[in-house]
């Protein structure tokens, strides 16, 4: 004979259970699912995922009855931008303050590293080589190219030292700070692996440490020698990934830096461990707090040009990182957005041709992608593949990425004419509150509303 | 290219004494006017363990330094051959390309870092991590060599006639090196392999070339065993 039916119970019996723990998470879930079956850690592109606090967390004071605010259309709103005004005999002038980041050719493909010398030519602003050396097309593409002297040194020689325009030393990366760099096996072609001296095909994995000079009384004497092999003419600038950055920034000041480089955690990377990615570095904005905090205490302000990375994806990123203190910003992952990166077609003879499959086969979609360390770039970018970087047409990213860039200095303009400035140099700390207490306490701004500044 | 003949007459010869210049005008000297000159021979004075003595140099050129160089003597060098009648500092001849660096005395750390090309002799001993990172240039030490040597080694060859330290050629590449002494440790993925005919016949050219009188047959070989090419072979690529 069947029960009676009770309601409480059975609706008990046949629930099915979705809370999910906040601990194992399905994230987590998926990450020891992962570990279990592969006993390697996973090693992917992008930069954090994580939410931090970030410049979305401030908001600018613009003019009103006690600052008036300069005509949106009408009224003139410089952008020049000059870095390396302190040894430098020949500074970087620029006419935008934001730059492209230091990306690898082998990261890269050759026809992006010259898409990006087309637009920053074209922009009036700079481009960066990167761990793999200086190409001939990314050298005769950009007016203004900085070079990369990196741990691993593949590629460097005095011939493009002496062609170059800037030269950076790379002490970290903000997406890994205290890391080398990473290109596996499947994108160490033989154009790659001739220019790193590395044989064809190998999991590339670049030192962490210089492997001649140790500590910043030997950085001194390594950013002389760069001097000393350039004639004292162009800029040197040293990048570090944002750790200690208040410590950092005075080191690298006293060691005779021009222009100092800070990469916050959220910068991008096109292979590195996740581990490493999310929890190692310090976010951008607590980053570059500090390094204005350690130039202001050294007066040198002014005369040593800060230029801050690692997440500046909008003109009111720029906005608050020129009016926190920044010279200028450079932006990486952005710009590998604007030429399609995660963008569900490449474009070929103007025809948009989808690349769904192509990102379904690598166990991702368009919007979530960081497969850069694949090799297998469904939109050509990340890629050292013959056919797939065709899918790249270089005129057509310069062009995304001149838009890009061009969309970002003019909102940066539109701040700086409300906030009541001639030239988006003059934004400055007062314009700005935060919207959170953490944003607040790490940006050291005032909370909306309020003359509190945690910790202040 | 070592034996070209050299004009030693004064009039082909630019001193350069660092007692009372400085290094500037030398690096100038060198990177600007030394081409049209006509010098085919400079030599610096009383280098006092300057810094960055002769770095960047690109030009066929005899340079002698009369005493102890500091760190990066004769960085980058291309074409130039450099003789230090003296001791050096780190990273001596470091990211060379091409020509050739002596050291008369002994060598600090990083000797030969990162050389592309040409060839370092250090007479003496030289210190921790001696060529480090080294992308196919050829050294030659006549003593032996501390720690960590060829670590990450890429390209070229290492020649030891003493001892080498711990570690030798930690995470080699393609870099071949040669030791005549007793190696204390070899590195990851270092190993010992036979020498063949190639290596003696190599050897003995490059010890005939830094004048040392040593027989190549005495010389052990190390090379990449090659299992950290990858990152795991277990994992079957799985990452």
């Amino acid at each position: 004979m069947n029960k009676p039916f009770d309601p409480v119970s059975a609706s008990a019996a046949h629930r099915i259970q979705r809370e999910e723990s906040a601990g194992y998470d399905r994230r987590v879930i998926d990450y020891i699912h992962h570990a279990a079956a592969s006993g390697l850690y996973e090693i992917r592109g992008l930069g954090a995922k994580r939410h931090l606090p970030s410049f979305d967390d401030l908001v600018f004071l613009a003019g009103s009855a006690s600052r008036y605010p300069l005509e949106g259309y009408r009224e003139r709103c410089t952008t020049k931008t000059v870095l390396g005004t302190r040894f430098a005999k020949k500074p970087v002038e620029l006419d935008i303050p934001i730059t492209f980041a230091g990306m690898s050719f082998g990261s890269l493909s050759a026809r992006v590293k010259q898409a990006l010398g087309r637009a920053a030519t074209a922009l009036g602003t700079s481009t960066t080589t990167g761990d793999g050396g200086m190409t001939q097309e990314e050298r005769e593409s950009s007016k203004t190219l900085v070079y990369q002297c990196l741990p691993s040194r593949y590629g460097f020689n005095p011939d493009d030292v002496r062609r170059a325009d800037a030269i950076e030393l790379v002490i970290g990366q903000g997406a890994k700070p205290g890391g080398g760099g990473m290109l596996l096996g499947q994108k160490v072609n033989p154009r790659v692996a001739k220019m790193r001296t590395l044989p064809e095909g190998i999991d590339q994995r670049s030192a962490c440490r210089h492997p001649d000079w140790t500590g910043p009384d030997d950085l001194v004497i390594k950013l002389n020698e760069l001097r000393e092999i350039t004639d004292w003419q162009i800029p040197i600038y040293v990048k570090i990934g944002a750790t200690r950055v208040y410590h950092d920034v005075k080191l690298a000041v006293h060691a005779g830096a021009d222009v100092v480089v800070v990469d916050g955690m959220q910068g991008g990377t096109a292979a590195t461990q996740t581990v490493f990615i999310e929890n190692v570095g310090i976010p951008t904005l607590a980053a570059l707090r500090q390094a204005v905090e350690a130039l202001e205490e050294m007066d040198m302000r002014g005369k040593v040009q800060l230029v801050i990375s690692g997440g500046i994806r909008t003109g009111a990123d720029v906005a608050k990182a020129l009016a926190m203190g920044a010279d200028a910003v450079s932006v990486g992952q952005g710009a590998l957005i604007a030429m399609g990166c995660n963008h569900d077609s490449w474009f070929g003879d103007g025809v948009a041709h989808s690349a769904e499959s192509d990102y379904a086969v690598l166990g991702t979609a368009p919007g979530f992608c960081h497969h850069c360390h694949t090799g297998r770039c469904p939109v050509g970018i990340t890629t050292q593949d013959a056919l797939l970087e065709q899918r790249l047409e270089p005129a057509v990213a310069a062009k995304r990425l001149k838009n890009y860039f061009k969309t970002m200095n003019m909102e940066l303009t539109t701040i700086a004419r409300a906030c009541g400035k001639s030239n988006v140099h003059n934004l400055e700390r007062e314009d700005l509150v935060a919207l959170t207490i953490e944003a607040a306490a790490m940006a050291n701004l005032p909370l909306a509303g309020t003359n509190w500044i945690p910790g202040a | 290219m070592e034996s070209v003949m050299l004009d030693r007459s004064p009039a082909t010869t630019r001193t350069f004494d660092l007692e009372g210049g400085s290094t500037r005008e030398l690096n100038q000297f060198l990177h600007t006017d030394l081409a049209a000159s006509g010098v085919r021979r400079v030599e610096v004075l009383n280098p006092k363990g300057a810094h960055s003595i002769a770095v960047g140099v690109n030009h066929p050129v005899e340079i002698d330094v009369q005493g102890h160089g500091g760190y990066y003597l004769g960085g980058m060098n291309k074409h130039a051959s450099i003789t230090v009648h003296g001791n050096v500092g780190w990273g001596v001849a470091e990211n060379m390309m091409s020509g050739m660096v002596r050291v008369k005395g002994f060598a600090s750390e990083s000797a030969g870092a990162t050389g592309h090309g040409g060839l370092l002799v250090i007479e003496g001993n030289a210190s921790l991590r001696c060529g480090i990172s080294m992308k196919g240039i050829d050294i030659v030490v006549g003593g032996g060599v501390g720690n960590y040597s060829a670590f990450m080694a890429q390209a070229g060859r290492l020649v030891v006639c003493g001892d080498a330290g711990d570690a030798l050629g930690d995470s080699l590449y393609e870099a071949v090196l040669y030791v005549r002494g007793r190696i204390k440790s070899l590195g990851a993925d270092a190993r010992e392999e036979p020498m063949g005919a190639a290596d003696i016949a190599g050897v003995g050219d490059l010890l005939r070339r830094a004048g040392l009188a040593y027989d190549p047959a005495e010389f052990k070989r190390v090379a990449s065993a090659r299992q950290l090419y990858h990152w795991n072979a277990d994992a079957n690529q799985e990452y």
